[in-house]
């Protein structure tokens, strides 16, 4: 039996608009195992960014509780919830968002600035993950001279770097044309399955969630059944 | 990659905006150079501390009226008198250049009571030795081109000699420099025995005495001895530090002073304000990509410290380069116009001090407000905005 790696437990989700609580994400329980491919699939504002962001750390539930590797994460101040995102997470956007001052290579090496390595490790580090995702001739291209799909890669190499377990993805592949699409898809899978991350993905895109081992399904805020 | 180089990157997002930022710095911090300079000029506050100690006493209704050479004597028989010496306004121009100060001086009694004027004893010699001879600051003899064996021809606008001719002329046997506030570098000394016998009226009369004390009695005491002396006289004196005399003699350019530094520090402040609002465009820009880097794990206190580094980075090195360039305007002006301006244009370390906490303010007031906005947006918030 697999390892649980993710649980959440009557997870919550209120958000204030005006005067009025908005009820995101309600009552949500859900356990992923180590090496689990989750797709995360429901209408717009259905809540499956949030839940994302709340299993990211990037944003705290009003109630229950979210536990990563026996961590109860949901408890953690700011400061702590930063150091263990940078040691545990690697996050993949729709929209790349790279820093268009950096090179691919700067961009890929900037969450290695948060750990004590010494810069050529950290290099080395930058080549292997350039070169996983396919780019390392690109290393020294900026991202305004990269396509869509590249500019992706270049994100996921920056979500790898420093090797965490898990990977969220927030519709990775929702700026891409099909076949760029693909290749994205093909190379998480090839990090699911060879390297053995976790990966929680939101997406849209039947196609793209067809990658994943199940898919979870989000409707008003609540988690229904998973399709294998 | 490390820190710096993310540092860097972003100061050089838009290279033209940074370069316009630096070149505004760089008059922001070159003029507030400038300003300081004329401050310390007209507000003379750096005289040195024989300017404290030595009195001056001219006639009581007006410095142009002049004293009687035998007052001299009867200063130095006073109680607490250690020595006594005498100038005059002798109101030379050098050719159509603006006037000067030079004054006609025992010689010995002078450099005795002015310390301060670095004279080498080779100079000093051969002026003693020329009874025409003249020694001049280094400011007044760089801005005319003298040297020394010079002949310079000076025309009074006061004194005429006994042959009707307002032109005097001296030899330069000596150039000195001033080791004190330098009230006294921008003067020409020549003999009073020469100005006396040559001189075709106002013989026996002086402008005004030089006085040191011997400390046996307190300064204002021996100020009023002098003044007590030559009370209810035709002529009676009014005494005072040398370092009072010259304070009030800077007011009268106090006004050009004060309306030049308005006008400066108007300039600044403009500057200033055109900057910081540059500065801080520049952050408020970059407030997805600080979303960014939290999501990544970099915590709110690091991004912090690279934002305000960034912009000390900006300031910092401009703002020091300029005030360099400022302080080697000055000394050109300094060099040129030494003659007009015996203290010279010069900047101290309250200046300096002064001009690095402008450039933190300029740096801290731009920066701090829209990086603690960001930072206390949430990160969901931060990565929402475009």
């Amino acid at each position: 039996m697999a390892e649980q790696l993710i649980r959440l437990t009557d997870v919550g989700k209120n958000y204030r608009k005006g005067r009025e609580a908005v009820r995101v994400l309600d009552g949500i329980n859900l356990g992923i195992d180590k090496g689990d491919f989750v797709g995360l699939m429901g209408p717009s504002g259905s809540g499956k960014t949030t839940l994302l962001n709340l299993l990211g750390g990037l944003d705290k539930p009003s109630q229950g509780t979210i536990e990563v590797d026996g961590k109860v994460v949901s408890a953690l101040s700011q400061g702590a919830l930063a150091k263990w995102r940078s040691g545990n997470i690697g996050f993949v956007f729709q929209f790349y968002n790279l820093l268009p001052v950096l090179s691919a290579a700067r961009n890929v090496a900037l969450p290695l600035l948060l750990t004590s390595l010494p810069a050529s490790r950290r290099k080395q580090h930058v080549n292997t993950a350039l070169r996983l995702v396919g780019l390392a001739e690109r290393a020294s291209h900026y991202p305004r001279e990269l396509s869509g799909g590249q500019e992706q890669r270049v994100a996921i190499a920056r979500a790898i770097v420093s090797d965490p377990p898990i990977l969220l993805c927030d519709e990775p592949t929702g700026d891409l044309d099909r076949s760029t699409a693909d290749e994205i898809m093909a190379l998480l899978q090839q990090l699911n399955r060879d390297y053995g991350k976790t990966i929680v993905m939101v997406t849209h895109d039947p196609r793209a969630a067809s990658y994943a081992h199940r898919v979870l399904h989000l409707d008003k805020g609540e988690l229904g059944a998973a399709q294998q | 990659m490390n820190r710096f180089t993310l540092i860097w990157r972003n100061m050089w997002r838009k290279p033209v905006r940074t370069l316009f930022t630096m070149l505004a710095v760089l008059v922001v911090f070159f003029l507030f150079t400038l300003l300081e300079g004329l401050r310390l000029a007209f507000s003379l506050s750096d005289l040195g501390a024989e300017a404290q100690e030595r009195l001056l006493t001219s006639h009581k209704v007006s410095l142009i009226m002049m004293l009687p050479e035998a007052y001299q004597s009867r200063i130095a028989r006073l109680p607490g008198v250690d020595a006594v010496s005498h100038s005059t306004w002798f109101g030379g121009r050098y050719q159509d250049h603006p006037e000067f100060a030079q004054y006609p001086v025992v010689a010995e009694e002078y450099l005795s009571l002015n310390a301060e004027i670095d004279l080498s004893e080779e100079y000093r010699q051969a002026w003693l030795a020329n009874r025409g001879g003249a020694v001049v600051g280094r400011p007044v003899a760089n801005q005319y081109g003298w040297q020394v064996g010079d002949r310079v021809p000076l025309k009074s606008s006061i004194w005429t000699r006994a042959n009707g001719s307002n032109v005097w002329e001296f030899d330069i046997e000596g150039i000195f420099d001033d080791s004190g506030g330098g009230m006294n570098s921008g003067v020409l000394l020549f003999h009073y025995d020469y100005f006396e016998e040559a001189r075709a009226w106002g013989k026996g009369t002086v402008g005004w005495y030089v006085t040191r004390g011997d400390g046996s009695i307190p300064l204002e005491g021996l100020m009023a001895g002098i003044d007590a002396e030559f009370a209810n006289s035709p002529a009676e004196t009014k005494t005072n530090t040398e370092a009072a005399f010259a304070q009030e003699y800077a007011r009268q350019f106090g006004n050009i002073g004060f309306i030049v530094t308005l006008i400066l520090a108007a300039v600044v402040f403009m500057i200033m304000l055109v900057t910081g609002h540059t500065m801080a465009q520049s952050v408020r820009e970059r407030i997805h990509e600080i979303g960014v880097l939290k999501t990544l794990g970099f915590t709110s206190g690091s991004i912090f410290r690279l934002t305000v580094l960034e912009g000390l980075l900006l300031v910092l090195p401009v703002g020091l380069l300029a005030m360099l360039l400022g302080w080697g305007m000055l000394n050109v002006v300094t060099e040129r116009m030494g003659a007009m301006l015996p203290g010279g244009l010069k900047i101290g370390t309250y200046s300096v001090v002064l001009g690095l906490s402008l450039m933190l303010a300029i740096t801290l007031g731009s920066v701090l407000p829209p990086v603690i906005r960001a930072l206390r947006l949430d990160i969901v918030a931060l990565l929402r905005s475009s």
